[in-house]
């Protein structure tokens, strides 16, 4: 009884324990640090859903955890809500099977490669579900470093070229964090607390000043920066390229993603949408958000290179959650939300296949796929899933959001986002319809292979399992999605929104 | 002269601060060197820092540590900042660290830190 309170507690507490013990235990036997991180995730994944069910039997009511008992405003606490539970259930399934598949790729290497994978992957995990729960202003941004030091390290861990792109990123995202620390300065100074719900009560007074509208721009530029909104991009292509391929579609699933769930924390339930600079501030996320749109499709369809191409859809897929959220409705909202966790599983589904592509041939040029569905059959099922929820067709998950969102422009009566929608939903058609015919149409490429296949589908069975299940969870998702947006994200909605 | 004091005693130190956070954004973009790029982030981080500091002075205050009999808050400083303040030089200490650590493996595989080079040999 005693540990059910403390679930929210131990979403961060088991992976970041595993974490700090990981490198230790590595070095007595190599694998043992391996084991400890993923039943670590486990259980992380356990206490999520457990913490889920909690505020759902409650009728989505907050569940506060007080870090050592301390009331909160004085101490930190964590908060969690339906919707901000079901993006911790997203981080940790992700984690959990992302954790499997990376076994095949570190099986040469030195425990300390091994041991420090596995620290730096639980970290990242800890990072992440740390920003999405806590309730604290300064306490998020000490997950915000966490997450990207860790980032920083499994780039880097990629080979010659990641180091530099690891670097730059290092670069760019210490500008958006010392940004993040600047906005939390000026709401510190106008309102004398860091703690969230706090914070919502004490800044209505000073919405109209301009330190109010300081701070804001400071967050928008700091989640812009680590979202890879549009023109803040440039950290991403190279980032995705050459990351480490195990650990890639956990990086590129939720390391974009969780800033914007970040960014809707701030902007929609502490500052409140209704006041001016808010509205404006949302007015700017749209305009970005239908130039990221754009210029990411045009930019995806021009790349050669599979994993780029992917890493310029996601600055497009990026700017559907922006203007989601720029519209300013409840259909809008709801369809920034689910979109957030659709891409999450499509993205990590399609670079889980790119990187057991990588492990088996060790190319992966888009041009080269010719009967992939004869080498791979799984990963080509999964593969052709994923591509028609990127598009958007019924009943993968893409296409819910995607209809939520165009319910909001409507209702809105904001056509232009209807107009982008449609245009990118066809620019996305071209340039994945064109990783299908090259799979089926083309003849078979001749590819020299790295790794003979172990298995009759093509790749290890660890890394079959999670190919599959990210894969199944894009039709799942899509099929529960109305279960998944009544049930569980309109118990969490801002309460704007609710009337 | 009036306004320039008036201007000097209120907003002057956030005035430097703010050349400070971007002489920093400044270094970062412009020069060519990576180490310069790093040195100009830690110059970027200072500058937040001093800002916490400097909005947590008050005039007439001493430091946080409690005198016995005396528990009027406006008498000591607020230690929130320096306490939020130690946890940001400890986070910009592990950037640093990273930082550098990558930047001795980018000079032993590619056998320089200028920026241009690098890009020239890692394009190869």
């Amino acid at each position: 009884m005693m540990l059910f309170e403390q679930s929210p507690l131990f979403i961060v507490l088991l992976p970041i324990t595993a974490a700090l013990l990981c490198p230790l235990l590595s070095k007595l036997k190599k694998k043992l640090g391996s084991y400890v991180v993923m039943a670590a995730l486990f259980g992380a994944m356990l206490s999520a859903f457990t913490t889920l069910s909690r505020t759902l039997n409650d009728g989505g009511s907050k569940v506060h955890y007080w870090m050592g008992n301390w009331p909160a405003p004085i101490g930190i606490e964590f908060v969690v809500d339906p919707l901000n539970s079901l993006v911790l259930c997203m981080i940790t399934v992700l984690a959990f099977l992302i954790s499997i598949y990376s076994i095949p790729f570190l099986k040469d290497e030195e425990w300390l490669v091994y041991g420090g994978y596995y620290s730096l992957y639980a970290l990242l995990t800890v990072g992440l579900c740390g920003m999405v729960a806590t309730g604290d202003l300064f306490n998020m941004y000490v997950f915000l470093e966490v997450m990207s030091i860790a980032g920083y390290g499994l780039i880097a861990l990629g080979g010659k070229k990641s180091m530099l792109a690891a670097f730059r990123y290092l670069l760019i995202g210490t500008i958006g964090a010392s940004f993040y620390l600047l906005g939390t300065a000026f709401i510190y100074s106008l309102t004398g607390s860091l703690n969230m719900a706090d914070i919502a009560v004490r800044i209505t007074p000073f919405y109209s000043t301009p330190l109010f509208a300081m701070a804001c721009a400071c967050f928008l530029v700091a989640f812009g920066i680590k979202m890879a909104l549009f023109p803040l991009h440039g950290w991403q292509p190279d980032s995705y390229t050459f990351a480490h391929p195990g650990a890639i579609g956990f990086i590129a699933g939720c390391m974009s993603k969780v800033p914007a769930y970040a960014m809707i924390r701030v902007f929609f339930y502490v500052f409140g949408v209704n006041n001016p600079v808010v509205e404006h501030l949302l007015n700017v996320l749209g305009v970005l958000g239908i130039a990221g749109i754009l210029i990411g499709s045009v930019m995806a369809l021009a790349q050669y290179d599979f994993r780029r191409m992917l890493a310029y859809s996601s600055v497009a897929q990026l700017g559907y959650i922006a203007i989601g959220l720029a519209m300013g409705n409840m259909y809008g909202f709801i369809g920034a939300v689910l979109h957030l966790i659709n891409h999450a599983f499509m993205k990590a589904c399609l670079f889980l296949v790119v990187g057991g592509l990588t492990y088996r041939y060790g190319e992966i040029n888009l041009y080269r796929l010719g009967g992939l569905n004869n080498k791979m059959p799984i990963s080509t099922i999964a593969i052709i899933l994923a591509v028609l929820s990127m598009v958007g067709i019924p009943p993968t998950a893409g296409f819910f959001s995607k209809w939520y969102l165009l319910l909001g422009a409507y209702e809105g009566a904001q056509y232009i986002y209807i107009v982008v929608l449609v245009v990118s939903s066809l620019l996305n058609a071209l340039y994945f319809f064109r990783i299908i015919e090259q799979m089926f149409v083309e003849k078979e490429a001749t590819l020299t292979e790295i790794h003979k296949p172990e298995t009759k589908f093509g790749l290890p069975v660890t890394m079959i399992i999670p190919i599959a299940t990210t894969g199944l969870s894009i039709l799942i998702l899509g099929i529960y999605s109305t279960d998944i947006v009544s049930r569980i994200i309109k118990l969490g909605l801002p309460e704007v929104f609710v009337r | 002269m009036e306004v320039l004091n008036e201007f000097l005693a209120t907003k002057g130190i956030y005035t430097l601060i703010m050349i400070l956070f971007f002489l920093g954004v400044y270094g970062m973009v412009l020069s060519k060197n990576y180490m310069k790029k790093l040195m100009a982030m830690n110059v970027m981080q200072v500058a937040v820092i001093f800002l916490y500091l400097c909005f947590s002075q008050k005039e007439g205050a001493m430091i946080p540590i409690l005198v016995p009999g005396n528990v009027d808050p406006a008498s000591y400083i607020n230690p929130l900042p320096q306490a939020l303040m130690l946890t940001a030089i400890v986070v910009s200490m592990g950037t640093t660290g990273v930082a550098i650590a990558l930047l001795l493996r980018i000079k032993e595989s590619f056998g320089s830190i200028e920026e241009g080079e690098v890009l020239r040999r890692a394009s190869k």
